[in-house]
C-alpha cells in the first residue's frame, strides 16, 4: 500500500503539489517512485524556466526507463532541489520529503483543478 | 498472452510481471539492483521458458544447420554449444542462437522468443536437406542458475559431477532424479548454467534450487538479465542485431567462422570480415549527467554519425555507459561525440564496450 499525504495537492500522473502562499513544492509520490523502481537520475530543469500545467518539466530515469514529469501548475521555477544531482535515490527513500522544484504560481485558482488525497487514493487501488 | 509452468511461483514471489514477447514474464521480484548482485556475487535464477527450441534430426541434419548457421558446426564436438547466427542473403541477421550438437544426425537450436515464428519460418523454408525440423518450444521449459555460486548449489542436486562439465558443453542428466539437459552456458558473463526439461520437471526443479540455495540464490528478473548481459557486451536482438544490422558490424565477427561450409550470407559476411564495415558497435562512456538509451541519435558536431542500441547506469560499475552503433572513422578510442537526450546534447567519449569483466570457469 502505498503512502498518500492528506493536505497535499495531487496529479492522475502521480505528480504532489505542497502550497506555501503564493508558491508550491512539486514531487512525485509514493506510488510513482515505487512503481519506478530504484531512481538513478533525476534530470533537472533550471531556476527562472517557465512551466505549464500539464507539460513536462523534469525527467526521472529509472535503471530500466525514463519517465516525465509534468508539471501540476503554470508559473516560474524559482528553485530546484539540487540534492537529487547527486543523489537520486532520496527520490524513493522519501518522495514527499524530497521535491523537485519549488514553483511561483501563476494563477492560484489553478490548484481547484488537482485531486485531493482522498480522490488520489482511488486512483492508487 | 502466454504463460510459463512458473508463472504462479512469479506471482507468489511478488513478481512485478511484463508482456515480453508475448510471454507474462517476471520483470522484477524485490529490486534490479539487488537481483543484479546477486546473479554477479551469489547466484541468481532466471525463468527464461520463453525461449524457443527447434529440433534438427536426420542424415542431413549437420548439413541444414551448417548451411544456415554462421558458426562452424562441421568441426563442432558432439555435446559442445555453438553460438552464431541465422542469416539473410545480405547479411542481416534473423536472429542470434545457440547450437546444441547431440551428434551428427541431431542438433537443438535454442532461439529468441520474440523471433521463434519467423524463424521456425525461415529455417523450414530452407530445409532442403534429409532432415526433419519441429518446433518444440511449447514442450519445453528452461531456467538458468547464473553466478559464482551456481555450480555449487546445483552440484547438491546431482550425482553428476558438474565440475567437470566445461563451459559452453552440455550432457542429459538427473536433478533430483529428474531427466534434464543441463548446459554450462547463460547470458550474464558468469559462470551458470541452463537446464531445459519437461514443465512439470522445471516446475519441481526451480523449488528445489530455491530450497537448496537458500539465502545464496535469489529468483531474478528479465530487469537484471538485461543490465547483466549488457554490462558484458553480449547483444540483445532487436538492439545490438537485427535485420538491418549484421553480426560483422555488431563484434561478433568470432561466431561467423569463414572455414564453415557455405552458408546463407556467407559472401556479404566474409567480404565484411576482410574490408572492415562502415559502421560498428563500440562503447561510450557519457561525461555529462543523465542517461542515454536505445534509440537515441549520435552527432559529431552537426553530422549524425550513428545511434544507441542499449545504454544503462552500470550497476556493476555505477558508470552511465552504453552500446552504440557509430559510422566510421568516429568509432575510434576516445572520439568525442554527443547524444541527443530529449532535445539536450550530451557530451559522450568512445570506449570499449566491455564495461564489466566477464567471468567463466572451466
Amino acid at each position: 500500500m502505498s503512502k498518500i499525504i492528506e493536505g497535499l495537492y495531487y496529479t492522475n500522473t502521480h505528480e504532489w503539489v505542497r502550497v506555501e502562499e503564493e508558491f508550491v513544492f512539486i514531487g512525485i509520490t509514493d506510488y510513482a517512485q515505487a512503481s519506478l523502481g530504484e531512481i538513478v537520475f533525476v534530470e533537472l530543469p533550471e531556476e527562472e524556466d517557465q512551466v505549464e500545467a500539464g507539460e513536462e518539466f523534469s525527467a526521472i530515469e529509472s535503471v530500466k526507463a525514463a519517465s516525465d514529469v509534468l508539471s501540476p501548475v503554470t508559473g516560474i521555477i524559482v528553485l530546484i532541489n539540487d540534492d537529487l544531482e547527486d543523489s537520486p535515490e532520496l527520490i524513493n527513500e522519501d518522495p514527499y520529503e524530497n521535491w523537485i522544484v519549488k514553483v511561483e504560481l501563476e494563477d492560484k485558482t489553478e490548484l481547484n483543478k488537482l485531486l485531493n488525497a482522498k480522490e488520489y487514493k482511488e486512483i492508487c487501488e | 498472452m502466454k504463460k510459463t509452468i512458473l508463472y504462479d511461483s512469479h506471482l507468489k514471489l511478488n513478481a512485478k510481471m511484463v508482456d515480453f514477447a508475448g510471454f507474462m514474464m517476471p520483470v522484477v521480484y524485490t529490486s534490479i539492483k539487488e537481483e543484479h548482485f546477486y546473479v554477479r556475487e551469489k547466484a541468481g535464477m532466471f525463468d527464461v521458458s520463453h525461449m524457443g527450441e527447434f529440433y534438427v534430426k536426420g542424415k542431413e541434419a549437420e548439413k541444414f544447420v551448417d548451411n544456415i548457421f554462421t558458426n562452424d558446426v562441421l568441426t563442432q564436438k558432439d555435446n559442445q554449444v555453438l553460438y552464431g547466427m541465422m542469416c539473410y542473403p545480405n547479411g542481416g541477421v534473423v536472429d542470434d542462437l545457440l547450437v546444441y550438437k547431440i551428434n551428427r544426425e541431431s542438433f537443438i537450436m535454442i532461439v529468441n522468443a520474440s523471433n521463434i515464428d519467423k524463424d521456425f519460418e525461415w529455417a523450414t523454408k530452407n530445409n532442403i536437406f534429409d532432415c526433419t525440423l519441429t518446433n518444440e518450444s511449447d514442450k519445453i521449459s528452461e531456467v538458468a542458475l547464473q553466478g559464482p555460486l551456481a555450480e555449487e548449489i546445483l552440484n547438491t542436486l546431482t550425482d553428476y559431477d558438474l565440475t567437470t562439465l566445461p563451459f559452453f558443453t552440455f550432457q542429459y542428466i538427473k536433478v533430483n532424479g529428474k531427466d534434464v539437459l543441463v548446459s554450462r552456458t547463460g547470458y550474464t558473463g558468469e559462470d551458470g548454467f541452463e537446464i531445459y526439461g519437461d514443465h512439470d520437471v522445471i516446475a519441481k526443479i526451480w523449488d528445489e534450487i530455491l530450497e537448496a540455495g537458500k539465502d545464496n540464490v535469489m529468483a531474478c528478473g528479465l530487469g537484471c538479465r538485461d543490465t547483466l548481459r549488457f554490462e558484458v557486451a553480449l547483444p540483445l536482438y532487436g538492439n545490438e542485431l537485427g535485420k538491418d544490422i549484421t553480426p560483422i558490424e555488431a563484434g561478433l565477427s568470432f561466431a561467423v567462422k569463414l572455414n564453415a561450409g557455405d552458408f546463407i550470407g556467407k559472401d556479404v559476411l566474409v567480404k565484411q570480415k576482410l574490408e572492415k564495415t562502415k559502421r560498428r558497435i563500440v562503447g561510450l562512456s557519457l561525461l555529462d549527467k543523465g542517461i542515454i538509451r536505445h534509440g537515441y541519435e549520435v552527432y559529431h558536431e552537426d553530422l549524425l554519425v550513428g545511434f544507441v542500441t542499449t545504454g544503462y547506469k552500470s550497476p556493476s560499475t555505477g558508470e552511465t555507459v552504453a552500446m552504440a552503433m557509430i559510422d566510421r572513422p568516429y568509432d575510434k578510442l576516445k572520439t568525442e561525440l554527443t547524444v541527443s537526450v530529449r532535445g539536450k546534447m550530451k557530451k559522450v567519449v568512445v570506449r570499449n564496450k566491455k564495461f564489466y569483466q566477464k567471468s567463466y570457469k572451466n
